[in-house]
């Protein structure tokens, strides 16, 4: 290895929730109370796991089939989420692993501890995940799912969302996050996207509705990027593996 | 005038929610057929060098209740201190994990191995540790640490990270205790008395 990563670009906490979000209740005693300690980062944070397509299975980008019994498909509007990982300085990431859950159509996880009333669908699992093309591109077809209610306040919903887990180019870029749709109401209702300090910053976690990129009878589209922390050097296209 | 930057804004965080475990250990929370297995299950090949450990804990909240819906990832370097990736490293050293606590106990575990020392930036030695990172139901932004061994003493005594840090009576919180058996003790203490140091790095 003759090129040492140089480091992360340091986070800007301002723009993440903070810990303590007491609307959110599960944070009042899951939050740290003193300020984590800032440190450079290091080799340790600078490298992490590659992942290659080799992990992928055929169908782990289509949640509509990928959980379905042969011939049918899970219920509910079938969408198309496509889009960038990026990384601050506007690089898409390559090999970056995009993981993904979600609720099915009417609002319901595949989760034994789940007690919403909504209906099970018998074929539909929730997960996906797909990984970055060169560009930093990604796609993986879905049903819709619902809105929520959860045991927060006494009246609370989730907005229709989908998790997303993001594997970048190092352990310190690691990312969780959450995409809403463009247009639900239910987003500037919901305790969770209120954690979120700012309007703008919220507005990053909606995925705008594309109908260029929709199949017409068939899927809606909506593109959604997603911005992982920037690393202080111009080594992606041959990075080392590992770096 | 001068030219803008251009730099993007990360995407902000949201918490992993209650049920992380659908998306990313499907298999753990009994959705099978979708995946072959869970990513990070194992961490080791047929021949890796170095002595075997098992890392335990668990996650406790501010009532000291252990959680049963986290996920935690670790990532560590081989026995010589190289990262998988790096030029040298121990093929059979993944050096990444991923194990979601048990549903009942909040317990997780890795099997893995002692990593060696790490370089700093500086060329300086670091002393052997674990990365780890912690997301769950809760927790708005995933939390790193550090799981630093106690019976390193003296690299740890000498360690720039942990001589860095101001409130020294904060340091055992990193540590993880051997139990003479291979197995090192790590509970993670979210908040409270005894709350782990997370690093903002």
């Amino acid at each position: 290895m003759t090129e040492k990563p140089s480091g992360l670009f340091h986070r800007d906490r301002s723009w993440h929730p903070a810990a303590l979000t007491p609307p959110y209740k599960t944070s009042v005693k899951r939050s740290p109370a003193a300020a984590p300690l800032a440190m450079p980062s290091t080799l340790s944070e600078d490298t992490g796991p590659v992942f290659t397509r080799d992990i992928l299975g055929p169908q782990d980008a289509d949640l509509i089939h990928n959980f379905a019994s042969d011939g049918q498909s899970a219920i509910g509007p079938r969408i198309i989420v496509y889009g960038r990982v990026l990384d601050e300085t506007g690089r898409g990431v390559p090999n970056a692993l995009v993981e993904v859950w979600q609720a099915n159509a009417g609002g319901r996880y595949r989760h034994k501890k789940e007690s919403y009333l909504a209906p099970l669908d018998p074929n539909f699992g929730g997960c996906g995940r797909v990984i970055t093309d060169e560009h930093g591109n990604y796609e993986f077809r879905t049903i819709q799912p619902g809105p929520y209610p959860w045991p927060n306040g006494p009246n609370d919903w989730r907005p229709a969302h989908i998790h997303f887990s993001i594997f970048g180019q190092s352990f310190g870029q690691r990312l969780i996050t959450q995409m809403y749709f463009e247009g639900d109401p239910m987003i500037w209702q919901c305790p969770i996207v209120g954690t979120i300090p700012s309007r703008e910053a919220i507005e990053r976690l909606v995925a705008a509705l594309d109908m260029r990129r929709t199949v017409p009878m068939d899927a809606r589209a909506y593109k959604f990027d997603i911005v992982l922390r920037g690393v202080r050097q111009t080594m992606f296209e041959n990075r080392m593996e590992g770096l | 005038m001068v030219q803008k930057l251009d730099n993007l804004k990360e995407s902000p965080s949201q918490t992993a929610g209650p049920y992380v475990h659908i998306g990313l250990t499907p298999n753990f929370s009994g959705i099978t057929g979708v995946y072959d297995s869970d990513l990070g299950a194992a961490m080791l090949g047929d021949a890796p060098k170095g002595a075997r450990i098992t890392i335990t804990g668990r996650v406790l909240d501010g009532t000291e209740t252990p959680l049963r819906d986290a996920l935690l990832e670790i990532w560590h370097a081989d026995a010589n201190g190289i990262y998988p990736g790096q030029d040298g490293a121990d093929a059979d050293v993944y050096g990444w994990g991923r194990c979601p606590t048990d549903m009942d106990s909040g317990t997780f575990r890795f099997d893995t191995i002692k990593p060696g020392a790490v370089q700093n930036r500086d060329g300086t030695p670091m002393a052997p540790h674990v990365t780890l990172w912690i997301v769950a139901r809760g927790i708005n932004l995933g939390l790193h640490t550090r799981m630093y061994f106690a019976d390193e003493q003296d690299a740890n005594d000498a360690d720039s990270v942990l001589k860095r840090i101001e409130h020294q009576v904060r340091v055992p919180t990193l540590m993880g205790q051997p139990q003479g058996d291979g197995t090192y003790l790590f509970d993670i203490h979210l908040q409270g008395p005894g709350e782990t140091i997370f690093f903002d790095i």
